[in-house]
């Protein structure tokens, strides 16, 4: 009987040496003459373990990682591949796992499990389950689900989806658009890349559904250029969606049109800002759109456009499939349902965890996380991207809950936690902050063009010793100017690291480390 | 988004490449995309070309190709390098180890080597945010890049280009 082997294909497996494993597993078992097939899955998410491989067997899959090159021979010698645990990097039964098994995975169900490309697989794991619903239902009934859900969107702004979506129903006009933004430029994020690697069909799957819920027959996935591997892996599952009637002209025969395309952006932080995305998208330069009109009413080409996250359009056939109520059913407050959280930078145990929300930061960071890679003391965390502030120890305790966070005037933005252990310099933190946004703004607004260069110039200062007072008040009316006066989240939020690290860090943005 | 650069590019191909895309409504940056793939940076040559045929104006298209990072104006190295310069990749390292391989290949970001193997740019997160430094080298990803690791990844850029003589 062909024994199953299998082998992650997303960009973090990848980045440690999983394609040359999976060529030296395929070698060794031809020259023993054993008969194996190598399914190249998606990652379960637990990134310390990668290249994580594992063994199916009768009474589940049994996990060896991280395996290198020179481990390759003895686990064979080890007998690996009939389910033997001798070797070393035995990590049991991967379900097993309490890092995994503790988590409430509702849209990373599949992630890991399944081979990313195969729509069989896709369906043989409650794939589609929410399309076939949806095409039973009323544009209204199904925006009425996503409403029930209490879905908010998970690029970070929160906003309610279904509200989002209602308005492009209720938008007249023959043609509409799907927009997804697939843009994830936020360091410490990489939750729509793991979508969009592991679980392609499921993204296909809640545009589709967007689609038919606001009558619009065209969407894009706009995809950051960094992302070569999802972009790749979406375009077979495109292709593939296409071949077997769930794209084109005539959904599962229902007589409904739903194209997609994977649009690729080049390189630009601020396209992920949607109204930059708009233009970007239109063939333009990426600069933001002044709101209102809104994009949902005034979108891409004019057009009423449903422009959301990938975690959120992934969130989508879980609701369509289980009802929005089993998804509200998670989380607290007005956050509801579950959020993957990214634990990444400085961290023992980095990787994805998909809970409800309630957990508190501090219990991401040490229980799941495991504290520090370089086992030093955590001095400071970044949740929330580039434009998120710098969370001191006082604050750890803050629940994972949109308006926790912004109590403590932080952002939970896309999920991202970066972790950093006490040698970190949060004046050069500061420093990078506004540095950044002098690469990155779009340039349409002055407090952002302006105000950033100006930024790193008063930091300077600071940080030299010049006239620190007021300098020190220069900076503050410089990021209250910023945060009032910016276009878009891209000035208005690059103040936010800078000001808690004021608050927090005040010593070490007045005094430059020596080297 | 293969890498297949064409020392000896025909503006004839970048005409086809642009009548295959053009009808695509926001058509300019996956036209771009499409010349950048095949030539491996958009010459200053193919401006007026792009315009011409799309029906833009040359300050339109210089305009796109300026905005983005990943558009070039300029020839590369045989093997672009990218370097994380992000937080989460600052956190394990990344400032160090931008500051060794500027100093072991003797060039700063958006330069060439003198034997033209590397070019060397900064990046502003590549999505593998839990196992970093990370560093892309053409379209591959690598993570926990150490020092040594990086100066491994420089030698295999090396002796590829020998090989391509």
């Amino acid at each position: 009987m062909t024994t199953r082997i299998f082998v992650p294909r997303d960009t973090t497996a990848i980045s440690l040496g999983a394609d040359l494993i999976a060529t030296l597993i395929q070698a060794e078992a031809a020259s023993r003459g054993l008969d194996i097939e190598i399914v190249r899955n998606g990652t379960r998410g637990m990134f310390w373990l990668e290249p994580l491989i594992e063994v199916e067997t009768s009474e589940g899959r049994i996990g060896f990682g991280p395996v290198t090159e020179s481990d390759v021979s003895a686990l064979f010698n080890e007998h690996f591949y009939h389910g033997n645990q001798t070797h070393p990097s035995c990590l049991g039964l991967v379900e097993e796992i309490p890092y995994l098994k503790k988590q409430q995975r509702l849209t990373f169900a599949r992630s890991g499990i399944t081979d990313p490309v195969s729509l069989a697989d896709y369906k043989a794991h409650d794939g589609y389950k929410g399309l076939e619903n949806a095409l039973n239902l009323s544009g209204q009934q199904i925006v009425d689900e996503v409403k029930t859900s209490g879905l908010r969107g998970r690029g970070g702004a929160a906003f309610p989806t279904g509200i989002k979506w209602q308005t492009v129903l209720d938008a007249s006009g023959e043609q509409k658009y799907i927009v997804c933004n697939a843009d994830e430029g936020d360091s410490g994020t990489f939750a729509d890349r793991l979508v969009m690697e592991c679980d392609p069909f499921m993204l296909i799957e809640g545009m589709t559904i967007a689609g038919l819920a606001v009558n619009a027959n065209q969407g894009y996935i706009y995809l950051r250029s960094e992302y070569p591997i999802a972009f790749d892996i979406m375009n077979q599952a495109i292709a593939s969606a296409y071949e077997n009637g769930y794209l084109g002209k005539d959904i599962l025969g229902s007589g409904r049109q739903f194209d997609l395309e994977v649009r690729l952006g080049a390189g630009a932080y601020i396209c992920g800002e949607e109204t930059s995305l708009l233009d970007s998208l239109e063939g333009k330069r990426g600069l933001v759109r002044a709101k209102p009109p809104l994009p949902a009413i005034v979108g891409l080409f004019g057009k009423p456009t449903v422009v959301n996250n990938v975690l959120s359009l992934a969130a989508i056939p879980y609701i369509l499939h289980h009802g929005g109520e089993a998804y509200a059913e998670y989380g607290i407050g007005r956050s509801r349902g579950t959020m993957p959280i990214q634990l990444a930078g400085n961290v023992k145990y980095g990787g994805l965890v998909e809970l409800a929300f309630g957990i508190p930061l501090n219990e991401l960071m040490n229980d799941f996380g495991g504290g520090t890679r370089s086992g030093r003391p955590l001095k400071a965390v970044q949740v929330g991207g580039p434009l998120g502030a710098y969370l001191p120890e006082s604050q750890w305790d803050t629940l994972i809950d949109y308006e926790g966070f912004s109590a403590e005037k932080a952002v939970l933005g896309h999920g991202g936690v970066v972790m950093f252990d006490d040698t970190v310099d949060m004046g050069e933190q500061a420093r990078f902050a506004m540095e950044f946004c002098t690469f990155e703004s779009c340039g349409k607004c002055t407090p952002c063009r302006i105000g950033s260069t100006r930024g790193v110039e008063v930091i300077d200062r600071i940080r030299a010793g010049e006239n620190q007072d007021k300098n020190w008040e220069l900076l503050e009316d410089l990021c209250e100017t910023m945060v009032d006066g910016s276009l878009c989240a891209m000035g208005g939020m690059t103040p936010f690291p800078v000001q808690s690290v004021m608050k927090f860090f005040p010593d070490e943005l007045r005094s430059a480390r020596q080297e | 988004m293969k890498m297949t650069k064409h020392s000896d590019w025909r503006m004839d191909d970048v005409r086809t490449i642009i009548q295959e895309l053009k009808h695509k409504p926001g058509a300019l940056l996956p036209v771009l995309h499409a010349i950048q793939d095949y030539i491996g940076y958009l010459p200053d040559s193919i401006v007026p070309v792009v315009a011409k045929e799309m029906l833009l104006t040359r300050a339109e298209v210089h305009g796109v190709i300026s905005f983005y990072h990943h558009f070039r104006s300029h020839k590369t190295g045989r093997h672009v390098v990218e370097i994380c310069r992000a937080e989460a990749c600052q956190s394990v390292g990344a400032r160090a180890l931008e500051k060794h391989a500027k100093a072991t290949l003797s060039i700063d970001f958006e330069q060439t080597t003198s034997c033209g193997s590397v070019t060397l740019e900064p990046v502003y997160c590549l999505g593998n945010c839990a196992t970093g430094p990370s560093v892309r080298i053409d379209d591959s990803i690598y993570g926990r890049v150490s020092e040594d690791r990086f100066d491994e990844l420089m030698a295999d850029c090396r002796d590829t280009m020998q090989e391509a003589g």
